[in-house]
């Protein structure tokens, strides 16, 4: 649902980002304009605030800051959204990533974790649990909070048994999870090799090297310039050989960078990444 | 009865073309997509809501039965004249003022993802007047905003008749907060979409 009667101008959003970025220190200037304002636009209607409101509690009141950075960065996520990206990956990429004696893993973005623990299913039906390692990583210290808890509601844990259906994968999704009453719990034994930590893509650096790098339905909310700068942060943080993950509507669409990966799946937009 | 003469000169400068739809829909959707010629000059955007992991049939069914290129968008996608583009399912389409797409997996608007008001919201900020919108049949309420804004913004906006719409709901919606300017019959609109 929207409210019609509030308008904020380009301009308005430009001056947003700045103030953002002199009280705050994070950078949205990269980000998609029309998707930050809906965003911004949402948190007005939802705290009923004028511009200027929302200008002045954003200097005022830190706690307001990260209701605002929760807000503005979307969060809604899902265990094996696409399920046909994670039978890909099972068919394409695990095998490959066996060979390895360490097998380190980077979810970027990875807001309240659903993927993590849908990357750690996998390598666990893969046979790699022992060796591998799944780096949680979001610019939200709030979400990466859940994300440790892995506690969801019972009925999200529902809503994802269909993906989990369709990735092909044995059993079912509920055998991961204890549940009581309306929540579901994480197993330890998936949280075991996993790690969750601030890292903004905008701004932060390589701070380990990877064999795969998931990194789904973030460079929506950016625009071509920022997502070359990560990819090739990206690029850096990858292993001779290693592995790319997109979104499944996002494509390397740079020459540039089109050279640096070649193409595994097309399709769920796995990629390699080749010279040096 | 024909269009009449103001809709009809809209029709012909206007460059972007925004058809919703819901339940009910898909038929009338599918005979536009084969009716459109090959040279329309106008870019075409269909927003449909539907079931997630079914959505790449319907960019191939429609493909298959167009003059008009056809695609379903991607991320930063640029907008084509003689294209017509498929909101994916599971995200929300919006346009950006350069000129290409953006998509969005936030929380769905009126149960839905694609959400038409997300659609036709951001196509009023960026085309305005250069812009048609058409509202079909469909059993909620979502695209009624997005109508509204874009009539605010100076562009053309058409509910289908809800007498003729399968479900009433989504046009009737749009009549109610006054975001459709021009209420069609379907042949009415099926003339206009022929005019050259």
């Amino acid at each position: 649902m929207s409210d019609t009667s509030i308008v904020i101008t380009s301009t308005q959003i430009t001056e947003l980002i700045d103030l953002v970025r002199r009280v705050h220190g994070f950078d949205f200037a990269g980000y998609t304009k029309a998707s930050l304002k809906r965003r911004v636009v949402r948190i007005m209607q939802l705290k009923k605030m004028e511009f200027y409101d929302l200008k002045h509690t954003l200097v005022n009141d830190q706690h307001f800051f990260q209701y605002f950075l929760e807000e503005i960065t979307v969060n809604v996520t899902e265990m094996f959204r696409d399920p046909s990206f994670y039978k890909a990956l099972n068919l394409q990429v695990m095998p490959y990533l066996s060979t390895y004696q360490h097998a380190k893993i980077w979810c970027a973005g990875c807001s309240t974790g659903e993927e993590v623990y849908s990357l750690a299913i996998l390598l666990r039906e893969a046979g790699l649990s022992k060796k591998s390692f799944i780096y949680g990583t979001d610019i939200n210290t709030e979400v990466l909070r859940e994300a440790r808890k892995g506690i969801y509601s019972l009925r999200s844990i529902k809503s994802y048994a269909e993906n989990y259906q369709f990735t092909g994968l044995k059993g079912s999704i509920s055998d991961n999870f204890t549940i009581l009453y309306d929540a579901a719990s994480v197993h330890n034994e998936l949280k075991q090799n996993t790690l969750f930590s601030v890292h903004n893509l905008v701004s932060d650096d390589v701070f380990n090297e990877f064999q795969l790098i998931s990194c789904r339905n973030v460079f929506i909310y950016f625009e071509t310039e920022l997502q070359e700068r990560i990819l090739e942060l990206f690029y850096k943080s990858l292993c001779p050989l290693g592995y790319l993950c997109l979104g499944s509507k996002e494509t390397i669409r740079s020459d540039a960078f089109k050279r640096k990966f070649k193409v595994i799946n097309h399709k769920e937009n796995i990629y390699q990444k080749i010279g040096t | 009865m024909g269009p009449d003469k103001n809709l009809l000169e809209r029709w012909r400068t206007t460059e972007l073309l925004l058809l919703g739809g819901s339940a009910g829909s898909f038929k009338l959707l599918f005979q536009m997509v084969k009716l459109l010629p090959a040279d329309l000059g106008k870019t075409v955007i269909i927003v449909i809501h539907r079931k997630r992991n079914f959505f790449s049939e319907i960019a191939k069914l429609f493909a298959e039965n167009s003059h008009m290129s056809l695609r379903e968008i991607e991320d930063k996608d640029v907008l084509e004249k003689n294209t017509i583009y498929i909101a994916p399912a599971n995200y929300h389409t919006l346009i950006e003022k350069g000129g290409y797409f953006s998509l969005d997996v936030s929380e769905a608007v009126w149960y839905s993802k694609p959400s038409i008001d997300v659609t036709f919201e951001s196509a009023a900020d960026v085309y305005k007047e250069r812009c048609m919108a058409i509202l079909l049949s469909g059993a909620n309420q979502d695209g009624a905003d997005g109508m509204l804004k874009l009539r605010n913004s100076g562009a053309v906006t058409i509910a289908q008749h809800p007498d003729d719409a399968e479900m009433n709901e989504m046009p009737g919606a749009a009549i109610n907060n006054g975001g459709a300017w021009y209420i069609l019959h379907t042949d009415e609109i099926f003339k206009l979409l022929h005019t050259q």
